[in-house]
């Protein structure tokens, strides 16, 4: 049901707008798929630096007369809840074929001007203190969550170190450098406790992949992986004075329930990595263990793509790059090539369960976003 | 505990004056609203009328209940702090060049998070209290002081961004020749000022006090005349980029209304200290005082404007007085536009009829001169915009923000007993 996954590789900065991004990931996913302008009928697209067009504008421009469009401002959280959206089109009769983009430009100075205007709520109340952007955010609950729940620097350092490992064979990845725990531990503070290595470092790029039937797919012989669940929940515990969950807690049981797996038999974990913190959070909350046992969990896996609990098997954002909503793409286009053997030299062997995870849109003091979904392969 | 502040060194010429750069300035109009509240003072915070949830950050909507009717109300100021970072990275120009920032998470008493400044005296998940300021973008923010008062804590390099504490500052007090401009002079100099530079009108006519503020420590006497457009200019080019705050205290006040008077003479008066005087200090000081509101330990950080709280409402019985100070009120407003995006505050004070001889015959309770000077101090040294002083006053602005026609009523009715 979902198919063809193709991802642009990443550049730190781009003079290029994101509509060339975009046009570029689709243009990609209709050579490698086969397919054209004719082909698809349904459009969805998620993208930070866009203005002053959204998916409307670029029907239009690339040539397409979609009967189903959506434009998803969910960050982190839209590779999830994008294939839910077009997932349910296909399923209702709305489309047949969904196009799914994200991609973001990075000019000189974007991301600064991006955290300017991010939401009304940060302009009023979080930039004005110190303009940390996500960094400042951030470490205000990684403090707060290693204070509460025992997790050590150590833990999040062993998660970095594992990522740039898994980062070491992709092409375009910003850090190719191995990485030691060592030098996590002595970087360079950011936003205490936060240091450089638990930073994502913002770029260009885009992520793509297709929605549509089995049969379409099996008929155009494309390889393509099935959905077994999926959720997203948005603010969820507002009353939380500072954020140490999301909204997979609340929604963790009929997200196992409705796929009828368990979660020790899931292959590999894509997890929404701007920060460790979040990974662990991500870990807990969707019971892969306990609320609080994050650090004997982690100091009980490997997380490389070749050993104990793969997650973030291409390297993930914190080693790979952020390139804007493409971020939340990342996650899910790996887990799709993963469950369709198409991951290259990070192949995880007898991979047939993927978890993927999404996390977005920090409009205060916290994520607001949240999703996930199980992916199967065919 | 805040270590205490130096005296800053004195300017190295050929250096280069550090243009002012700004913290975030954009808020929505909710915000905005936050911010007047901060230039007073006050910690208010939005709360349903309906449900009474309080809310933050400023909002449309009561997100529990979904009333529309919130109202901003002081609210409680304590609170705890539940994380804490040190900023050391910034995409903002200003904080930048002012890193390591320390930022937290405070849960307050009251009900909601909200996120601040955290001074330095605050320890590690004790309990604060918070204050609401303008920053030197001129919107409001918050800030996390210690529960109880600590040494030197008005030293703190993050509370001092948001204040304008004379301590090792340079001020122009522009009228030294009533008894206001020489408590303003002494008071000034209590606070810390190290340079007090005390503007006198034609200097060869004596004056009451006159060797007790020049015996005052710092204080230089300058001639000044604020009706005079080349001794305003004259004393701009010797001083102007010392002065760090500008209180000005000069002012013509008679009393009557136009049809107690023959011709246009006394108001003219008042036009050319109240007004036009206003006009030339601003002319002649406010291009440099804008330009050094980045100068490090030198900034410039204040211009006090002494206005009678008829500024706001004409009292017919200082009828033309009133209008000169109108004029000289909307002039201070437009002086905020021009100091925007300076980091040098404008500060307003509005009081009620001072205790002086053109004022003599109104009954009280009236303003002490002294109190007017210890009050500017102490907005100063808060860092507060908008402050109201004596009954008389507040009772005036309490009306306007009711009714400023009703009040218009009232003031033109037989004469009410209120003065300037």
């Amino acid at each position: 049901m979902v198919a063809g996954a193709v991802t642009i590789p990443y550049e730190r900065y781009s003079p290029e707008p994101a509509h060339w991004w975009l046009a570029r990931a689709l243009s990609e996913l209709g050579k490698e798929n086969g397919i054209g302008p004719d082909d698809i009928d349904g459009l969805c697209v998620s993208s930070f630096t866009l203005f002053p067009d959204t998916a409307a504008g670029l029907t239009q421009h690339f040539g397409i007369n979609p009967r189903w469009l959506d434009h998803v401002p969910t960050g982190g959280a839209s590779g999830v809840i994008t294939l839910r959206r077009a997932a349910r089109a296909v399923q209702s009769g709305d489309a047949n074929v969904v196009a799914c983009l994200a991609g973001d430009t990075n000019h000189v100075d974007s991301f600064r001007a991006m955290l300017t205007t991010f939401s009304r709520f940060s302009q009023d109340a979080s930039y004005p203190y110190g303009s940390g952007g996500p960094n400042g955010s951030f470490s205000l609950m990684t403090s707060h969550y290693m204070n509460n729940y025992g997790v050590r620097r150590e833990d999040f350092g062993k998660l970095c170190v594992a990522q740039r490992t898994n980062a070491l064979k992709i092409e375009h990845a910003m850090m190719k450098k191995p990485l030691t725990l060592d030098e996590y531990l002595d970087a360079r503070l950011i936003a205490d406790p936060i240091v450089l290595y638990d930073c994502v470092m913002p770029c260009a790029g885009a992520e793509a992949y297709l929605v549509m039937r089995e049969e379409d797919a099996r008929a155009k012989n494309l390889p393509y992986v099935n959905i077994l669940s999926s959720v997203e929940r948005h603010n969820s515990f507002p009353d939380d004075p500072i954020q140490f969950r999301g909204g997979w807690a609340l929604d963790i049981d009929e997200f196992w329930t409705m796929a009828g797996v368990k979660p020790t038999d899931v292959d590999l974990l894509q997890t929404y990595d701007d920060y460790p913190v979040i990974c662990a959070m991500q870990m807990e909350d969707l019971g892969f263990c306990e609320k609080g046992a994050a650090s004997e969990f982690i100091q009980g896996n490997t997380f490389t793509y070749d050993g104990s609990f793969p997650h973030n098997t291409s390297g993930g954002q914190l080693s790979v790059g952020q390139a804007g909503a493409a971020g939340g793409f990342l996650g899910l286009v790996e887990a799709i090539r993963q469950l369709t053997g198409t991951a290259g030299g990070n192949q995880v062997k007898r991979a047939k369960i993927a978890a993927v995870s999404g996390f977005g849109i920090i409009n205060f003091d916290r994520g607001l976003c949240s999703g996930a979904c199980l992916l199967e392969s065919s | 505990m805040t270590k205490p502040l130096k005296r800053p060194p004195k300017k190295d010429p050929q250096k280069r004056t550090d243009s002012p750069t700004l913290p975030p300035f954009a808020r929505s109009r909710k915000a905005i609203a936050f911010t007047t509240m901060a230039a007073e003072g006050r910690f208010a915070l939005q709360v349903c009328s309906e449900c009474k949830h309080i809310s933050y950050p400023p909002r449309e909507i009561c997100p529990k209940c979904w009333s529309m009717d919130l109202q901003w109300q002081d609210i409680e100021n304590g609170g705890k702090l539940i994380s804490e970072t040190v900023l050391r990275t910034s995409v903002n120009t200003y904080f930048r060049e002012r890193m390591p920032w320390r930022v937290g998470t405070i849960k307050l008493d009251a009900g909601p998070t909200v996120l601040a400044h955290i001074h330095g005296d605050v320890g590690e998940f004790e309990r604060v209290r918070l204050i609401a300021r303008t920053d030197k973008s001129g919107q409001g923010v918050i800030m996390a002081l210690p529960e109880k008062e600590t040494p030197n804590m008005a030293d703190d390099r993050q509370l001092r961004a948001l204040t304008c504490d004379p301590k090792y500052r340079r001020a122009l007090v522009t009228d030294g020749r009533t008894e206001l401009g020489q408590c303003m002079a002494k008071a000034l100099s209590n606070a810390g000022a190290t340079r007090i530079f005390v503007g006198i009108a034609e200097d060869w006519r004596p004056y009451e006090g006159s060797d007790e503020l020049a015996a005052i420590p710092g204080v230089e006497i300058m001639p000044l005349d604020v009706t005079d457009t080349i001794s305003v200019n004259e004393l701009a080019a010797e001083m102007g980029d010392k002065a760090d705050i500008l209180v000005n205290t000069a002012e013509y006040i008679r009393p009557g209304s136009p049809l107690d008077r023959h011709g246009v003479t006394l108001a003219r008066d008042e036009m050319e200290t109240n007004y036009f005087g206003l006009l030339r200090l601003m002319q002649a000081f406010g291009h440099v005082m804008r330009s050094r509101g980045a100068d490090r330990d030198n900034s410039a950080c204040a211009w006090v404007n002494l206005l009678s709280v008829y500024a706001l409402s004409n009292w017919p019985v200082y009828g033309t007085t009133s209008a000169s100070q109108a004029a000289a009120l909307s002039l201070s407003q437009s002086l905020r536009g021009d100091f925007s995006g300076s980091g040098v505050k404008v500060i307003n004070v509005l009081f009620g009829p001072l205790e002086e001889s053109w004022r003599q015959p109104l009954p009280p309770p009236k303003v002490t001169p002294q109190r007017l000077a210890d009050t500017v101090i102490n907005a100063l040294q808060e860092g507060i915009e908008n402050v109201t002083l004596g009954p008389v006053a507040e009772d005036v602005v309490r009306r306007y923000r009711q009714d400023p026609f009703v009040l218009e009523r009232e003031l033109t009715q037989l004469q009410m007993g209120m003065g300037v």
